[in-house]
């Protein structure tokens, strides 16, 4: 098999032992190293330096090119150098009309994809006069009930245009229901509608903790909403498998792609189950991971999971075509990784992680706000985190050639190193039973969960530095800050057209078809997607949908491990 | 030595963050208290029966949501119905600066917001549980 090198490994060999034993040790002799050991964040040795030695077994097919299997230095042959990654900063707060508000404003300042947060009760699937929303409506995100609040939401954007994600779950076959609903009624074209749901319900019982339902009923949603819009939306992604929470939840950036790909192959195997080919859904598979802090690591990490993807479709789940192979994700930076303390330094913080995510050839990127350790960002921090994104872009000159990191000797072992690793534990996975019994049990909360630990301690002793917190800190420092401020009139305006969609819809047609709903729902072989649509369509509630299937279903509760 | 000191942590209301309050009840078990915690998405009546029937010294609520000046009056007022007002109730989380006060004037003891060190939150919660004395 041919590799990166041709040197002669003998004769590089004995360079780097002479350069050793001369140099270095001079110098050491000199002045000790900051440590004895360097590591990544996520815990790999790094050595001094890297020599094609550690490049010299990687197969030059694994690294290939932009665009080819598989697709180590991208998914696309030309990238950045045709079209930049889509600047998507997500926005949600109070009712529809105030966040299609901040929409207009993104969009004004050249933001060019949507993205929307919403409130916890309609991430729950509770509507917003239930007991358990009382303080939560429209607090963090845009509070959804009924499909006139979906048209609130997006009046005076064309859908067919611009590409919308959004942030839901346990849920989000509702939200996606209500978005078909409104682009029907506006007479749209559902094969134009592009973006993404994200509906991945497996890092929810993992790390993000928003579920409804046991799992498998939670799966057999997933599974309804890929095969639906395989079938009548070809431009739309009906899932965002997502690392970003698993790592936001304490992770390692090695188990945010391991567990994301071990959930990301538990859906592929419920599609193809129903008997759907693997590349008739496969190509619209989304991803989405954090941008952290460990720079040279996240690029590596982005690079090995395109390339363990690409592997895994086309070598289990025999994929014939490049789009079903090639992995294409959303980055977000780490939001766990913002201070309170010097919160300006947030934009450092944020702008290298972005920085990141470009080298690693990220699809569209939402850069955190300096002021997200107090609250929901403000316009002012929401422009200073889009204009990051426009400097990375239209200043530095780094989108202009593809990868331009690869074939670096430390980033291309990190890469393979991290793929190996990776592989390492799916199989770990598949020995102790696979990725359903495994949260059952606990063991990926539990991975998660001593990382996090150890974080702490990190941060405690000063192991893991952070500016502000832990080094560099300002006694006294008083937060010269305004944040976003909470209507105090949300609910009350929320409640009331809730109110009005109720008082004017057609009960009797309401009930019929969360009867209907039931039966659908007791069918496997049936999708859930149709009945859900004609309900929203109708004036159904988000609560009224979610409440009637959880008498056939149950509710979902863990069993903590920490 | 005397009893080990007995704490109920929970999340209260639909905030699903739940990184923060298992990293405090490793900490504190560490430490050696007896931890309970609830697990996520519990009412205010759920939480305050717990902490009555488990007679805990203190009642830690995790809350990332922005719904703590919500659901702290609710907690504050069911501990007093209860009997059960000597319960030290501390809160984690994110909670603005500005609703510090306001929180600490309802009764809550103690904030331990984002970056407290583990260790620190072992020693306030202990001053707490001295200052109060026994029971």
């Amino acid at each position: 098999m041919s590799t990166l090198n041709k040197e002669d490994p003998k004769q590089l060999v004995k360079q780097l032992e002479l350069w050793e034993d001369n140099e270095v040790n001079t110098f050491l002799n000199k002045q000790p190293e900051r440590e004895d050991n360097f590591y990544t964040l996520g815990g790999f040795p790094v050595k001094r330096t890297y020599t094609a030695l550690d490049t010299k077994d990687i197969p030059i097919d694994d690294i290939g090119l932009p665009g080819q299997y598989p697709f180590t230095r991208g998914p696309y042959p030309t990238m950045y150098r045709s079209r930049y990654w889509t600047m998507r900063q997500i926005a949600g707060f109070g009712t529809g009309e105030d966040t299609n508000n901040r929409f207009k404003y993104l969009i004004s300042q050249g933001q060019t994809g949507l993205s929307t947060d919403f409130d916890m009760p309609t991430l729950m699937g509770y509507d917003s006069d239930h007991p358990m929303s009382d303080g939560e409506v429209g607090r963090e995100g845009v509070a959804i009930d009924t499909l006139a609040d979906m048209e609130a939401l997006f009046d005076g954007i064309d859908l067919e245009k611009i590409s919308v994600s959004m942030t839901i779950n346990p849920t989000a076959w509702i939200l996606l229901a209500m978005y078909i609903a409104l682009a029907k009624r506006r007479g749209d074209d559902l094969n134009k509608l592009s973006g993404t749901v994200q509906a991945d319900i497996l890092k929810e019982y993992v790390a993000q903790k928003e579920y409804i339902y046991p799992i498998s009923p939670s799966v057999r949603i997933v599974r309804d909403c890929i095969t639906y819009c395989a079938e009548n939306m070809k431009r739309y992604n009906p899932i965002n498998i997502s690392g970003y929470h698993i790592s936001e939840a304490g992770s390692s950036p090695l188990h945010e792609i391991a567990f994301t790909m071990a959930n990301a192959t538990t859906y592929v195997e419920e599609v193809v189950k129903t008997g759907m080919d693997v590349d008739q859904f496969a190509p619209r598979l989304a991803f989405f991971f954090v941008g952290q802090a460990d720079f040279f690591e996240e690029i590596a990490k982005f690079r090995a999971a395109r390339r363990v993807w690409a592997k895994i479709m086309k070598n289990q789940f025999g994929a014939k075509k490049a789009e079903s192979m090639r992995l294409r994700f959303h980055c977000q930076t780490a939001a766990a990784s913002l201070t309170k303390p010097q919160y300006k330094v947030n934009i450092m913080r944020t702008t290298v992680q972005a920085l990141a995510a470009v080298l690693g050839g990220a699809q569209s990127l939402h850069t955190n706000g300096m002021d997200e350790a107090f609250a929901i960002p403000t316009e002012e921090a929401m422009k200073i985190a889009l204009r990051t994104q426009q400097v990375i872009a239209d200043e530095t000159n780094v989108a202009n050639v593809i990868d331009p990191l690869g074939g670096s000797y430390f980033l291309e072992n990190l890469t393979t190193q991290y793929e190996n690793k990776i592989f390492e534990i799916l199989d770990e996975v598949k020995e102790k039973g696979g990725t359903i019994k495994l949260i059952e049990e606990g063991w990926f909360q539990k991975h998660i969960a001593d990382f996090a630990y150890e974080t702490a301690l990190k941060k405690q002793d000063g192991q893991k530095p952070v500016i502000g917190v832990n080094k560099y800190v300002e006694e006294n420092e008083q937060a010269d800050i305004t944040t976003h401020p909470y209507d105090s009139t949300t609910a009350d305006r929320q409640i009331s057209r809730l109110q009005t969609v109720r008082a004017t819809r057609d009960n009797n047609k309401i009930e019929k078809l969360l009867n209907e709903l039931i039966e659908v729902a007791k069918d496997e072989r049936q999708n859930i997607m149709p009945i859900t649509i004609e309900l929203v369509d109708a004036g159904a509630t988000m609560g009224d949908i979610v409440e009637k299937l959880r008498t056939l279903w149950g509710t979902y509760r863990e069993n903590p491990v920490f | 030595m005397g009893l080990p000191i007995r704490v109920l942590l929970a999340k209260v209301g639909l905030d699903g963050h739940d990184r923060g309050v298992k990293v405090v009840a490793r900490t504190l078990r560490d430490a050696g208290m007896d931890v309970i915690y609830t697990g996520l998405h519990r009412t205010p009546e759920e939480v305050v029966n717990a902490a009555v029937q488990e007679d805990v010294d203190i009642l830690g609520i995790s809350l990332l949501s922005g719904a703590h000046m919500t659901i702290c009056p609710k907690i504050m007022q069911l501990l007093e119905d209860k009997d059960a007002a000597d319960t030290i109730v501390v809160v984690g989380g994110v909670v603005p600066d500005e609703d510090v006060t306001p929180l600490k004037e309802m009764g809550v003891k103690e904030l331990l917001l984002q970056d407290t060190p583990p260790k620190e939150i072992v020693a306030r919660l202990e001053k707490l549980v001295e200052e109060r004395g026994p029971r």
